[in-house]
């Protein structure tokens, strides 16, 4: 492997000892990890593992009953994902969250919010500082079209979009959030080998270009095994394996939990 | 490709739009349209009403939130003036009405609260108490009123710098400019950031959080934005079309109004509300003209106007169902096939991008 841009250092996020229940149900249980600057991390499991339930604790949408985690070196107390976001942290969606009536453009855009100071009185009477950051956010907003291959469609309202296209701006929404660290619910799911490899080489290079730190939530475990630098696999809620993927693909536990042990 | 030329976040196409309409309302009305009738009766309810709308359209059809109590903030926003012109008279006018609006804008925010715990039929109904509490206060606390016994207090005449706005031209002028500039404003806010925060909190607010949007402070603004729209809208209405201050005037009735005109006129554009608003009011007057030019009195006023809520029913459900973007939309796709019909240049050039 080459020397990176942007070689893998300390922890940046730093889950620990955390549980998860709906009533009754133990949606996590007691998990600890953490996700070093710069890499990629994969997040695998069967389903309702708690993959999703685990981003969704990072991100601040679901309040864990114990355990704290540490973003940056600062532990997140309040957890209510517009402060977390302001700290660094994007994240996408496993059932596509876009703003459906929106265009392609306009769904980025809102992802350029925290670089946006200008109020709204500041817009209403079109100051030039408000129509300064406006065009300086376009034109990012212009590059990120760009880079992910959607310029024809750019004013489309999302909603009439094909699915594939939708996730692409999805993680075009991501990205122009600048976010020190992003959370990919399942960026590939339902997306042929063409599209999937597409999306890899975009993840990939973000990381590479910008050093992005990059959670993922995948099912594809040749995905997987190409583009993370470390996996973490959880099962009934529990990690049962976390390491690169050449360990934890030969590690029993996963290789019964994941693959299902053989009924014969 | 590169973006449009863009002026204060207006297109070239915008700004010739702009002058075109400006020099309609200000330049050729005033010439064509002699009769006081026209004025008083249609283009100064029209403005006022639209400008109402263009409120309702803000925390509805881009903020997403179900409120139903536009005419309450109205009574705020006429009240308000009633007592800023008479009470403190030596501010000017056209502050006293952006000040009537910031009262309204006041009680949007305390109305506004509701918003953060429910949605949908269940805000709408937290709303009401909007509707009710505003016109109750009014009519509780004689002080609102100047202690009037009468019942129908008089509104001031409109001084502007010493010039008073007295006959319907003159205040339908006072009125266009208000409605023109405020209506720049929330184009400006819709195209902006703040339209862009709204738009995501009503499509998908749990995604808007992730991005970093407080849900809290922007449904809190566009409630208030939308109340100082309906103030601003209530001050001019009472001042320049009832010219008398009850409270009665602005009932339930009149939100509701307001709300079919925004369904009626599009969700989400600000032309709906203007289209809307010309709709609900002049269809009406045309129904009441067509009864009694073509059927000359035969048949009976009441049923005219039973026939006018009947068609606004039908009509609702209809756009309800097939155009849920309004009229505004019917227009846009109009004009679009007209300009695509009109220009073989276009069709060649979308040839051309498809082969690529």
């Amino acid at each position: 492997m080459q020397e990176r841009n942007f070689p893998i250092g300390a922890p940046i996020l730093e889950v620990k000892n955390i549980s998860l229940s709906f009533g009754g149900v133990k949606a996590i249980t007691d998990s600890s990890f953490s996700v070093l600057q710069h890499e990629v991390r994969a997040i695998i499991g069967p389903n309702g593992a708690g993959k999703s339930s685990m981003l969704n604790c990072i991100n601040g949408i679901y309040k864990p009953q114990e355990g704290q985690i540490k973003f940056k070196g600062e532990v997140l107390e309040k957890n209510n994902p517009n402060l977390i976001a302001q700290k660094g942290l994007s994240r996408t969606f496993q059932n596509l969250a876009l703003f459906k009536r929106m265009s392609v453009l306009d769904n980025i855009l809102v992802g350029r919010k925290l670089h946006m100071t200008a109020n709204f009185l500041q817009v209403a009477f079109q100051t030039p500082q408000a129509r300064e950051e406006e065009r300086v956010n376009r034109e990012r907003c212009e590059e990120i079209v760009e880079f992910l291959e959607i310029e024809d469609i750019k004013d489309t309202p999302v909603g009439k979009l094909p699915y594939g296209l939708q996730k692409k701006v999805e993680l075009g929404r991501a990205l122009a959030t600048e976010a020190d660290i992003l959370l990919l619910d399942e960026p590939m799911a339902g997306m042929n080998v063409e599209e999937k490899r597409e999306m890899c080489r975009f993840i990939l290079k973000v990381n590479d270009e910008l050093g992005t730190t990059m959670v993922l939530i995948e099912h594809d475990m040749g995905v997987v095994m190409d583009i993370s630098d470390n996996v973490v696999v959880l099962d009934y809620g529990k990690i049962i394996a976390d390491g690169p993927p050449e360990e934890v693909r030969v590690n029993q536990e996963v290789i019964d939990a994941y693959l299902g042990v053989a009924h014969d | 490709m590169t973006s449009k030329p863009v002026f204060m976040s207006f297109s070239k196409g915008d700004i010739i739009n702009l002058i075109v309409m400006m020099g309609i309302g200000l330049a050729v009305i005033p010439l064509v349209v002699q009769s006081d009738y026209w004025y008083s009766s249609i283009l100064i309810p029209w403005l006022c009403l639209s400008l109402a709308a263009v409120g309702q359209q803000i925390v509805m059809g881009y903020a997403g939130q179900l409120a139903l109590g536009a005419a309450g903030f109205m009574a705020a926003g006429a009240f308000a003036l009633f007592n800023l012109e008479l009470r403190l008279p030596y501010i000017p006018f056209p502050v006293n009405l952006m000040l009537s609006g910031l009262v309204a804008a006041a009680f949007g925010v305390l109305f506004g609260l509701p918003s953060l715990r429910v949605r949908g039929i269940y805000l709408m109904v937290a709303t009401l108490a909007s509707q009710f509490f505003i016109i109750w206060m009014i009519d509780k606390f004689g002080w609102f009123k100047n202690y009037d016994t009468s019942g129908i207090i008089t509104a001031q005449d409109i001084v502007i710098f010493g010039k008073p706005f007295t006959s319907p031209l003159e205040m339908y002028l006072v009125v266009l400019v208000v409605v023109t500039v405020l209506t720049i404003l929330a184009i400006n806010m819709t195209r902006g950031s703040p339209g862009r925060n709204w738009m995501a909190v009503r499509d998908m607010d749990i995604a808007a959080e992730s991005m970093g949007i407080s849900l809290l402070r922007t449904k809190l603004q566009a409630f208030a934005i939308s109340a100082f729209f309906c103030g601003v809208a209530g001050a001019l209405f009472a001042f320049t079309y009832l010219k008398s201050m009850e409270p009665v005037a602005f009932d339930i009735k009149l939100s509701f109004r307001i709300l079919f005109m925004v369904i009626l006129g599009g969700l989400g554009t600000i032309s709906g509300a203007f289209i809307g608003a010309a709709f609900i009011l002049l269809f009406p007057v045309v129904l009441n003209t067509l009864g009694n030019e073509v059927f000359h009195g035969m048949v009976d006023a009441t049923i005219i106007s039973s026939i006018e809520l009947v068609v606004f029913g039908v009509l609702i459900i209809v756009f309800m169902i097939y155009e849920p973007l309004g009229m505004a939309k019917l227009w846009e796709n109009l004009t679009q096939k007209f300009r695509v019909s009109s220009a073989p240049k276009t069709k060649a050039q979308l040839g051309r991008k498809q082969e690529t």
